[in-house]
């Protein structure tokens, strides 16, 4: 990847976590777990995915499921920056005057499908991914879930019938932030050894860091990783990742900031070099 | 002219038309060599298969779908309100063996609360046709439409000439001045006999069909009501949030009430057997119905006799 596109994803990125930040008051949002796919979406939208706001109905565009919905204000910040949404949409945020709410709808442009209950978008993006291939197109079609997720029968369930169907064109990506809603993953329904699980399901695996560009390339454009299996692509990230005072906290997963806490947390986004957590360093908190 | 055959030739009219199952294929055996990956069958997962039919209905696509009724209504409940009925979409959910049709299974699948489930999701249809033909009639117009639909799958051979299906109508048999029976399903045939056995006792018994719980065809019941006589619903389903709590929310939309019989299974399972002996049991074949209303307009009943034998059902897994 060259410097200068990969400073272009991560000033795109620093622009979604404001919104993130943003949204994390009057109400507020899922910021932890926002914050944690900011990178991943910012990637798959600028610079992977073949979906622009003038083709959303195009049958051979590709597919972005977000499974795991409660992250859509990380989705919200990535359609403002991308065109695809209106920013002043934003300032709807939790007025039934719009749609703009806790997780995604249809009526936001760009969101494929709703969600929020959790383990259902894995077998509608299978849906899709066999009318894709059914029709002859080579579309990509993602579903993005969450690790808290996965505990979740049935998506381990849509993971056997990919399988079984041999639907090399979907790809699951796992934010793996390691922490379901309130505590960390490891200590409530621990799901290490990951990789070998999707392995054992029929699924081709790779891992990554989720907040590294780089590597994010080198996954998705690598995809399909089989000719006969589904893709699985783990990306080890960081909740909160960006704000060092919320990252790793089991209690940030849900925030509603003071409009102070929105401004002093928008100066410690800013003043970051980089970020002082990777999921290398991680220390569940 | 069957089910298979009726999918078959719609589908082959309509490359819209997707045909999926969590494997059960009791009345879809051929169709696999005849539509190809147009059949797909996702094995026992009742959730993912509901969740991939949405998928692929956003895709343009109207799949009809396959599951015993107790495990597609119930199993994949949230699936179907959530995904199909949040995304209004054109999913068609064929359920087997609903009702007592389930016969010798036991309570683990007894579809007697589908109803009450299905028509509670905004924008979801209802459908219970009174036999195969009375069927066949209707899935046409079902699966034309743009709404989701739950359809209580009834291949029984029908015991009575139908009328032309019109969406949200229902087939008013007979009418009557003592009595009114209405149901639906497979009971149509049970209701035709107790019909004939109390028109015999010198009653007048008007019988509806009704065909479509979900839209009710409100303009037939207020009808009947008018009418002044005893009504009698009749239905395999719990008398919860099935045709007596249909009818009885029109009553109260239209600040009426009047006499109501219903024979329902209240707060309990049925007890699993032969389908004529599980008929018996909860009294529920012509005969037995005819007693029931003929004590409920204050005669005995006695000398009502036993209609025909009741045709058992093929297992259908």
């Amino acid at each position: 990847m060259k410097l200068e596109q990969k400073e272009h994803l991560q000033q795109l990125a620093l622009r979604v976590r404001e919104h993130i930040v943003r949204l994390s008051t009057d109400g507020g949002c899922f910021t932890g777990a926002s914050l944690s796919c900011a990178d991943l979406l910012v990637y798959l939208y600028a610079d992977c995915l073949n979906v622009r706001p003038d083709n959303l109905t195009d049958p051979t565009r590709d597919y972005l499921f977000l499974s795991k919905g409660h992250d859509v204000p990380a989705l919200y910040g990535t359609f403002v920056e991308l065109g695809f949404l209106d920013k002043d949409r934003l300032n709807q945020h939790l007025s039934t005057d719009d749609h703009i709410y806790w997780h995604p709808n249809r009526n936001v442009p760009g969101v494929e499908f709703h969600s929020g209950s959790l383990g259902h978008l894995p077998s509608v993006a299978l849906g899709v991914a066999m009318d894709c291939r059914m029709r002859g197109q080579d579309n990509k079609v993602i579903v993005i879930t969450g690790d808290g997720e996965l505990n979740e029968g049935t998506v381990w369930e849509s993971l056997l019938v990919a399988s079984a169907h041999k639907v090399n064109n979907l790809t699951l990506v796992v934010d793996r932030n390691h922490f379901q809603a309130n505590v960390a993953t490891e200590d409530l329904i621990p799901l290490e050894p990951l990789a070998p699980k999707f392995e054992a399901f029929g699924c081709e695996v790779r891992r990554i860091d989720g907040h590294d560009f780089e590597q994010l390339e080198a996954a998705f454009s690598a995809l399909p990783f089989s000719d006969t299996k589904p893709s699985v692509i783990i990306c080890d990230t960081v909740r909160g990742r960006g704000l060092p005072s919320i990252e790793a906290r089991a209690d940030r997963w849900f925030c509603n900031f003071s409009s102070e806490e929105v401004e002093e947390l928008l100066r410690e986004l800013h003043s970051q070099e980089a970020t002082t957590l990777t999921s290398e360093t991680l220390t569940v908190r | 002219m069957t089910y298979e055959e009726l999918i078959k030739e719609t589908a082959l009219a309509d490359e819209r038309l997707v045909v999926m199952t969590a494997e059960n294929r009791a009345l879809i055996r051929n169709l696999p060599a005849v539509l190809g990956p147009r059949f797909i069958d996702t094995g026992i997962t009742e959730q993912t298969l509901i969740g991939a039919a949405a998928g692929l209905a956003l895709r343009g696509r109207v799949p009809v779908v396959h599951a015993l009724a107790t495990f597609l209504t119930l199993r994949a409940f949230e699936f179907i309100r959530t995904d199909v009925g949040i995304g209004q979409l054109p999913v068609k959910l064929s359920g087997f063996v609903p009702g007592f049709l389930s016969d010798g299974n036991g309570p683990t699948h007894q579809a007697i609360e589908d109803v009450s489930l299905m028509r509670g999701i905004p924008g979801m249809t209802v459908f219970a046709p009174a036999d195969e033909a009375d069927m066949l009639a209707m899935l046409p117009a079902i699966w034309a439409s743009p709404a989701p639909a739950y359809v209580r799958i009834n291949t029984r051979p029908a015991t009575y000439e139908h009328a032309p299906f019109e969406m949200g109508k229902a087939e008013i048999v007979a009418e009557g001045t003592d009595v009114t029976i209405l149901t639906y399903g497979m009971l149509f045939e049970q209701t035709l006999v107790a019909r004939e056995l109390l028109q015999a006792q010198g009653k007048s018994v008007g019988l509806i069909n009704l065909r479509s719980l979900k839209p009710i065809d409100e303009a037939a019941l207020l009808e009947v009501v008018r009418r002044g006589s005893l009504i009698v619903t009749v239905e395999d389903h719990f008398i919860t949030g099935g045709l007596y709590s249909i009818l009885a929310e029109v009553l109260l939309r239209n600040q009426l009430t009047t006499r109501v019989l219903p024979l329902a299974l209240e707060e309990r399972w049925y007890r699993p057997g032969r389908l004529s002996a599980v008929l018996e049991h909860e009294g529920f074949t012509g005969q037995h119905i005819a007693r029931r209303v003929a004590e409920a307009l204050g005669e005995s009943g006695a000398t009502i006799s036993a209609g025909p034998a009741v045709l058992e059902n093929q297992f259908a897994e």
